[in-house]
């Protein structure tokens, strides 16, 4: 293997990281926390996506200035559905496996209704635009602008996501509900706030992906779920309950996935699966579990 | 203890719900000369979801397991009966279905006794969609196709089959749920470790339960394909089987038997006629049912009418 062939693929399989970590990040966020194996993330993503192509392709919005409208607009919405949905279930459940299991439903249930108002909204067929698609070289290799742009995006929220967890009160209330929300309850956290934030943040995380995906490929309503499943495998590799290592588990992915992408295309997804499936019998715990 | 085990199941078989069940089995078995084909199809459909809400709940409902693994042997069932469909007879393209799902079934028990939770559910989902894509892979690479014909059957010779799948497996589950293995897999459910050291072999009796609810799900999957005729593997492994099971259980009642079949009845029906009215709009309302049977009648409609009965009777409802 040549020297650039191996530069090419390291630096696709980072724009691919980088955004695998952002919609990793957010539903870490979501499982992690709030205990909410939100199944319906990637149909954010798809919403983020769709919201970013309409208000550019009507309103002729610049796509970066959109990032900062959908971003918001999805934190009040997913704040609002855990509030009506999930706090509710979370207040019936008798135990902490009956609420896993009801809201894995229940994500699945916003799965139909949210892909199904998109189709109604967009239909079905296959829509994208072109916003900084001029290339740029780089070592040799060529590269369209928006990937890069999307990758240090990608770079810019990781670490400003890494520093709001380490360093700030608030995510140190988030670190804490992660451990034990019961107990950090009693050390006096406001659980409720925390746990609605770190859901509404995870929808967040997921619009702004959103966003960047639909500068970089095109879309359909249905583009949500193979995400979700990404983000679900990303943050099992980093450690369930590790806020952090959901964004390490997205960028490995992102590296393996773009690797076996320039062997054959068909088989990035069986790639995912089968890392997942091995880990979940080696080390189910992740990489940065205990 | 032997003659008091007798007098006990001459009682279950005496029970009014036994009686029903018979007497529905014969009226059933001659529905094809009273009803028209569309019915009959129909009801087909309906008995497809009972085999596969019961065999799931079989497992799942008692040891607090949320497998999502039905789509996986749903699809070997029907991949079997596109591949033999052509060479075996079609008593022997079920089997063959059955069996291959067991032991497909077998090796995801054996490799996931360790999982417990999320990770069990999380695991058998990824084996599905796993098994859809490498399918998928495996159709474009290696035999240049996406996408296969199946041997049609007439929907008399459907329906029987299914009849025929669906009576076994009440028969069977039922048989085991009032044995001594039916009791160690809901002491299974209550506590693992309490199981186990009561001396239940916990390993082998949970995967024995789970191999054996796979059974039922691939054999109707081999009859259910050659209805469709024409099948590719996002057809076959669609994630909506393992989680219409799922719904359809709990939307019933998952503790009991009557709830579940009930469950798969009003559900499968009511998906038939928002499909039928309501092209458009039939995943919102479906997920709208969801979130609403989840938040609002957790316990299905059989708890709701025990709730119900204790409101009633003056006791003090939970």
């Amino acid at each position: 293997m040549s020297f650039t062939l191996l530069l090419d693929i390291t630096i696709g399989g980072l724009i691919l990281g980088g955004l695998y970590a952002l919609v990793a990040a957010g539903l870490g966020l979501q499982y992690g926390v709030a205990r909410i194996l939100n199944v319906s993330h990637g149909e954010f993503i798809m919403l983020g996506a769709f919201a970013t192509y309409s208000l550019h392709m009507l309103l002729g919005l610049n796509p970066i200035i959109s990032l900062v409208i959908t971003g918001p607009i999805l934190f009040g919405l997913a704040f609002l559905i855990h509030k009506v949905l999930f706090m509710r279930l979370r207040k019936k459940a008798e135990s902490a496996v009956i609420f896993e299991g009801n809201s894995l439903l229940v994500s699945f249930g916003l799965l139909f209704i949210i892909q199904n108002i998109a189709l109604l909204f967009w239909g079905p067929d296959i829509k994208g635009y072109s916003y900084m698609s001029e290339t740029v070289d780089l070592f040799g290799i060529v590269y369209a602008k928006n990937r890069l742009f999307a990758f240090l995006f990608a770079v810019v929220m990781g670490s400003s996501f890494y520093f709001f967890i380490t360093r700030t009160r608030m995510g140190k209330a988030i670190r804490a509900a992660s451990q034990d929300v019961n107990t950090a309850q009693l050390m006096g956290i406001n659980t409720h706030w925390v746990l609605g934030f770190c859901f509404a943040l995870g929808a967040l995380l997921a619009g702004l992906a959103g966003s960047l995906i639909s500068m970089m490929f095109e879309m359909t309503p249905t583009i949500g779920l193979p995400y979700t499943i990404i983000a679900i495998i990303a943050v099992v590799l980093g450690g369930l309950g590790n806020i952090l290592g959901s964004l390490l588990g997205g960028l490995i992915l992102g590296l393996v996935g773009n690797l076996v992408m320039s062997v054959d295309p068909g088989l990035s997804m069986i790639a995912y699966y089968m890392i997942f499936l091995l880990l979940l019998l080696v080390k189910p715990t992740g990489i940065l579990g205990k | 203890m032997k003659a008091e085990r007798f007098t006990w199941m001459r009682h279950q078989l005496l029970s009014p719900w036994f009686m029903a069940g018979v007497l529905l089995l014969i009226f059933l078995s001659a529905a094809p000369l009273l009803f028209a084909p569309y019915t009959i199809i129909s009801i087909t459909n309906v008995l497809m979801y009972i085999v596969m809400t019961v065999s799931w709940a079989f497992f799942s409902g008692p040891t607090q397991y949320l497998s999502l693994a039905t789509a996986a042997f749903f699809g070997i069932g029907i991949y079997v009966s596109a591949l033999a469909g052509e060479v075996l007879l079609f008593p022997l393209v079920i089997t063959l279905g059955a069996l291959l799902s067991f032991l497909i079934a077998v090796l995801v028990g054996l490799s996931t006794l360790r999982l417990r939770g999320m990770y069990f559910t999380i695991f058998t989902f990824g084996l599905s969609e796993l098994i859809r894509h490498f399918v998928l892979w495996w159709e474009v690479n290696i035999t240049g196709t996406v996408g296969r014909w199946v041997v049609a059957m007439d929907h008399t010779t459907v329906y029987y089959a299914m009849l025929t799948i669906g009576t076994v497996t009440l028969a069977v589950t039922q048989t085991v749920r009032i044995s001594k293995y039916g009791l160690a897999l809901r002491s299974i459910g209550d506590s693992e470790e309490a199981a186990d050291h009561t001396g239940i072999n916990v390993n082998t009796v949970k995967l024995f339960s789970f191999a054996i609810s796979a059974v039922f799900t691939g054999a109707a999957g081999a009859a259910m394909a050659t209805r469709w005729t024409y099948i590719d593997p996002s057809i076959a492994f669609n994630p909506l089987y393992s989680f219409m099971p799922v719904l359809m259980a709990i939307f019933g009642g998952i503790t009991r038997i009557h709830g579940q079949i009930i469950g798969a009845v009003i559900l499968t029906l009511l998906a038939d006629l928002l499909l039928t009215t309501f092209p458009y709009y039939y995943m919102l309302l479906y997920g709208l049912i969801l979130v609403v049977v989840i938040l609002f009648v957790p316990g299905g409609l059989t708890g709701l009418q025990t709730d119900l009965k204790r409101l009633w009777q003056g006791g003090s409802g939970k």
